[in-house]
C-alpha cells in the first residue's frame, strides 16, 4: 500500500510545496499579518519536517505543541476562516506541484482533523 | 557496536538505539521533544565521526557542513564523539597584530592567536574587552589564506567596546577572544551557483570572507556583490574590491550609496542596496543569496528574495542587531 507521502510524490516535493505554500502566505493579506514576526526559516524548516511526518503514516504526534504555538495568534484573532485560507493555499501549492485531487482531498481532510488544536478549543 | 563519546562519558550503543535514546537510557539529560526528526529540539554536533546522513535530513548545509545532526534520528555505524550545540566554545588569547584604519570609523583589526582557531569565514567571533564586556564581529579573513584573523569595527557613539578597540587598543595587546559561531558562510561543492552577496556598513567584513572563501574554493559561478552605506565616506575597501573583480572574470561589485552627499563619484551606484541588487538579479530562482549588516535590509530582502523563488535554504542572513549585552554590533 502506497503512503499518503508517496503519492505526493516523497519528501523532496513536500519541501517544495511547503516552500510554495509559505510564497503564497506571506503574499495573502488574509493571513500574512500573523507571520510579521515568525522567523520564516525556522518555520519552514519544522512545517517541512512537520508535513513529510503526517504524510509518511502513523505517528505518535499529540498536538500540544499546535495548541502551544498558536494560543498566541488565537489572542491576536486567529479563527476558522484563516485555517480555511490557509488549507486553500496549501491544496494550491499541491496542485501546481501536479498532484491528484483525491491526494489533496486527503491532505485537507488531515488538516480538518487538527483545526480544533490549532484554535485551542 | 558504535559507542558514544559525551564528555567524559562512553556510552555503547545497543538494539538499534538512537544516539538520543541511548544517551537519555545511560541517564544524559539532552534536549528532546517530539524524537521523529521534527521539532530539531535534539540538535547535537559531532567533533569527530562519521555522521550518518539521515541525521542530518531537513539540516542547513551550514550545520551540516559543521557536522550537526538530530540526536533522535542517529543511528550510527561508527564511534562518534558528541556534543550539544549550547557548550559554548573557550575563551582563547589572542594578540593584536594589525590597527589600521579603512575609512573614518571603520577599523581594520588583525589578530593573531597561539593556538589554531578554526572558523568559516563569515563566520563571527567575540572580542572580550574585559570579563563582562564583549561584542561580536565577523570574521573577514579567511584560515590558510590570511595569516591573521581579521575584523571591520566600526566605532559606534558610546559604543564601550568600539572606543576602546579604536583609541586604546595597540599593536602587541593582548586579549580575549571566544567563538566562533553563525550559520552565514559558504560551504563548498557548488561551485558553478551563482551568489548574491547584500551587506551594508561592515557587513562588508563577512561578505569579504565569504567572497574570497569561494574564490579561493575555485568558485567560477557569477558572483554579484552589493555594497551599501549612506554616503560615499562609509564606502570602504573600493579599491581592491574594483581589482579583485577585474582580475575575477566572475564577480562584479557595486557599491552603492543612498545620497553621494556632495562627492563626486564615479562608479557608484544611488539608490537602496537591496533594490539595486534585485534589479540587477531580478529572479534569484537558483542564486544563493548572503546577506549581511542592518536588520532591515537583511530581513526585508531576505523576505524579498524568498518570494522571488530562493529556497529558503540558500538564503545566508547575519542581521546586524545593535547591541544590548552581547549581540552584534553594526
Amino acid at each position: 500500500m502506497t503512503t499518503l507521502l508517496e503519492r505526493l510524490g516523497g519528501e523532496a516535493a513536500v519541501d517544495q510545496a511547503v516552500e510554495r505554500f509559505y510564497r503564497k502566505v506571506l503574499r495573502d493579506e488574509r493571513i500574512n499579518q500573523f507571520f510579521d514576526d515568525v522567523d520564516m526559516d525556522r518555520q519552514i524548516a519544522k512545517q517541512k519536517g512537520f508535513l513529510t511526518m503526517v504524510f509518511g503514516g502513523p505517528n505518535h504526534y499529540t498536538g500540544r505543541d499546535l495548541r502551544e504555538g498558536h494560543r498566541h495568534l488565537v489572542g491576536r484573532g486567529l479563527d476558522d476562516s484563516h485555517v480555511d485560507a490557509v488549507i486553500e493555499l496549501l491544496g494550491e501549492s499541491l496542485r501546481e506541484l501536479g498532484v491528484e485531487d483525491d491526494a489533496i482531498m486527503e491532505v485537507a481532510a488531515i488538516a480538518e482533523t487538527v483545526r480544533d488544536d490549532v484554535l485551542n478549543r | 557496536m558504535a559507542s558514544i563519546r559525551f564528555g567524559d562519558r562512553l556510552v555503547t550503543l545497543r538494539d538499534d538505539l538512537s544516539v538520543l535514546e541511548a544517551l537519555l537510557d545511560a541517564g544524559l539529560e539532552i534536549p528532546n521533544d517530539c524524537r521523529a526528526g521534527v521539532c530539531q529540539s535534539c540538535l547535537m554536533q559531532a567533533t569527530a565521526g562519521p555522521v550518518p546522513e539521515d541525521a542530518q535530513a531537513g539540516l542547513r548545509d551550514t550545520l551540516r557542513s559543521q557536522g550537526y545532526f538530530l540526536a533522535c534520528r542517529c543511528h550510527p555505524r561508527h564511534d562518534l564523539e558528541v556534543r550539544l550545540p549550547a557548550a559554548r566554545p573557550m575563551r582563547v588569547t589572542a594578540v593584536v597584530s594589525g590597527h589600521e584604519y579603512l575609512a573614518q570609523d571603520i577599523l581594520r583589526l588583525r589578530l593573531s592567536t597561539g593556538a589554531e582557531f578554526r572558523y568559516r569565514p563569515g563566520q563571527y567571533l567575540t572580542l572580550w574587552r574585559d570579563e563582562r564586556q564583549g561584542r561580536c564581529y565577523s570574521l573577514a579573513s579567511v584560515p590558510g589564506r590570511d595569516p591573521h584573523l581579521e575584523l571591520h569595527i566600526r566605532r559606534i557613539p558610546g559604543g564601550v567596546v568600539s572606543n576602546w578597540a579604536h583609541d586604546q587598543l595597540r599593536t602587541g595587546d593582548r586579549l580575549q577572544i571566544q567563538g566562533p559561531a553563525g550559520e552565514c558562510f559558504y560551504v563548498p561543492g557548488n561551485p558553478g551557483r551563482c551568489l548574491l552577496l547584500v551587506g551594508t556598513g561592515t557587513g562588508l567584513a563577512p561578505l569579504c570572507g565569504i567572497l574570497r572563501d569561494a574564490l579561493h574554493h575555485g568558485h567560477w559561478g557569477e558572483i554579484q556583490l552589493f555594497h551599501g552605506a549612506a554616503g560615499p565616506s562609509g564606502l570602504y575597501l573600493v579599491q581592491e574590491l574594483r581589482d579583485m573583480a577585474r582580475r575575477c572574470a566572475n564577480l562584479h561589485y557595486s557599491p552603492c550609496v543612498l545620497d553621494l552627499q556632495g562627492s563626486p563619484c564615479d562608479d557608484v551606484e544611488v539608490g537602496a542596496v537591496g533594490e539595486l541588487a534585485l534589479s540587477t538579479v531580478p529572479e534569484p530562482r537558483d542564486w544563493k543569496v548572503y546577506l549581511c549588516g542592518a536588520p532591515r535590509l537583511v530581513n526585508n530582502l531576505r523576505k524579498q528574495a524568498f518570494l522571488a523563488g530562493t529556497g529558503m535554504d540558500d538564503i545566508y542572513a547575519d542581521a546586524f542587531v545593535p547591541s544590548q549585552g552581547l549581540k552584534k554590533t553594526a
